[in-house]
């Protein structure tokens, strides 16, 4: 029962976020937007027993890469308007006819396969098993995916390089 | 309980407004908004679908998610920035030096 009202609430929130994100004109409001489906996602996960994911998403997400966004947007200036009109000839139509057919066509699979979510025994739902509390995630972290895990270390680093080398651009004298 | 089912709908809302906003919006700063999105319905089904097969590694693999996602928005709101002192605009459609 609290899990369905989470959902319905926090599903509303994410879809409004969405759409703020795609339809606002102004970028702030479109980051607001973003904001508001990270913190709804965060919720679900929390509802989904991934507690650790839900404040690393967070602290990761809306914290530290949503100010990154809006000091961009500052960097940037927000008053530049957008140019909505096609360049393309009749690449709305196009585009449209062909998003019309694969929509089709996934309905049409999915009600002709008789499709359904859950595997074909049905699995008892263990909370125990999927409790991911930092204890839970970090076992299988420092133990099946180490690799992974010193990989994404360089890449951190590589990326922290790089960002600071994209920022010392200076303009070419000619 | 709510059935699996609900949040992979979700997550392939999430999704299809994601690649939408890709398509119709020109901002790269607001494409780069749409990806986080499309990332984050990703993650939401990783989720789901980890806890009704009763699998902690859609966790594990929501973290790396993360990460990767946090160093492409470093390294690609460095590039926006790059683009836009050189050419002062962060519109995609302006970005045609390669064209032959």
């Amino acid at each position: 029962m609290v899990e369905t009202v989470l959902f319905i609430l926090m599903a509303v929130g994410a879809l409004a976020g969405a759409v703020t994100v795609v339809g606002a004109r102004n970028t702030v409001y479109s980051a607001m937007g973003l904001l508001g489906t990270l913190f709804s996602v965060a919720v679900l996960y929390v509802v989904q027993l991934a507690h650790l994911v839900a404040a690393v998403q967070v602290i990761v997400y809306a914290g530290a890469v949503m100010t990154l966004f809006l000091f961009v947007i500052m960097l940037i200036g927000v008053d530049k308007s957008e140019s909505i009109d096609e360049r393309l000839p009749r690449q709305r139509l196009w585009v449209g006819g062909l998003a019309g057919v694969i929509i089709i066509l996934a309905g049409w699979l999915t009600v002709s396969g008789e499709f359904v979510w859950v595997p074909a025994e049905e699995i008892p739902f263990d909370v125990e098993a999927t409790n991911g509390g930092i204890q839970q995630v970090a076992e299988p972290l420092f133990t099946d995916w180490v690799l992974a895990f010193e990989a994404t270390a360089l890449l951190l680093t590589i990326a922290a390089a790089g960002a600071i080398a994209l920022a010392h651009f200076r303009r070419v004298r000619s | 309980m709510v059935d699996v089912g609900w949040y992979m709908g979700l997550a392939a809302a999430l999704f299809m407004i994601g690649a939408l906003g890709i398509l119709l919006r020109r901002s790269a700063l607001v494409m780069f908004m749409c990806i986080e999105l499309m990332l984050n319905a990703v993650n939401l089904t990783l989720i789901s679908a980890g806890r009704v097969l009763n699998d902690l590694n859609g966790q594990v693999a929501v973290f790396f998610i993360l990460v990767v996602a946090a160093a492409e928005v470093v390294v690609g709101l460095a590039i926006i920035v790059a683009i836009f002192r050189r050419r002062a605009t962060a519109s995609v459609d302006e970005l045609s030096e390669l064209r032959g």
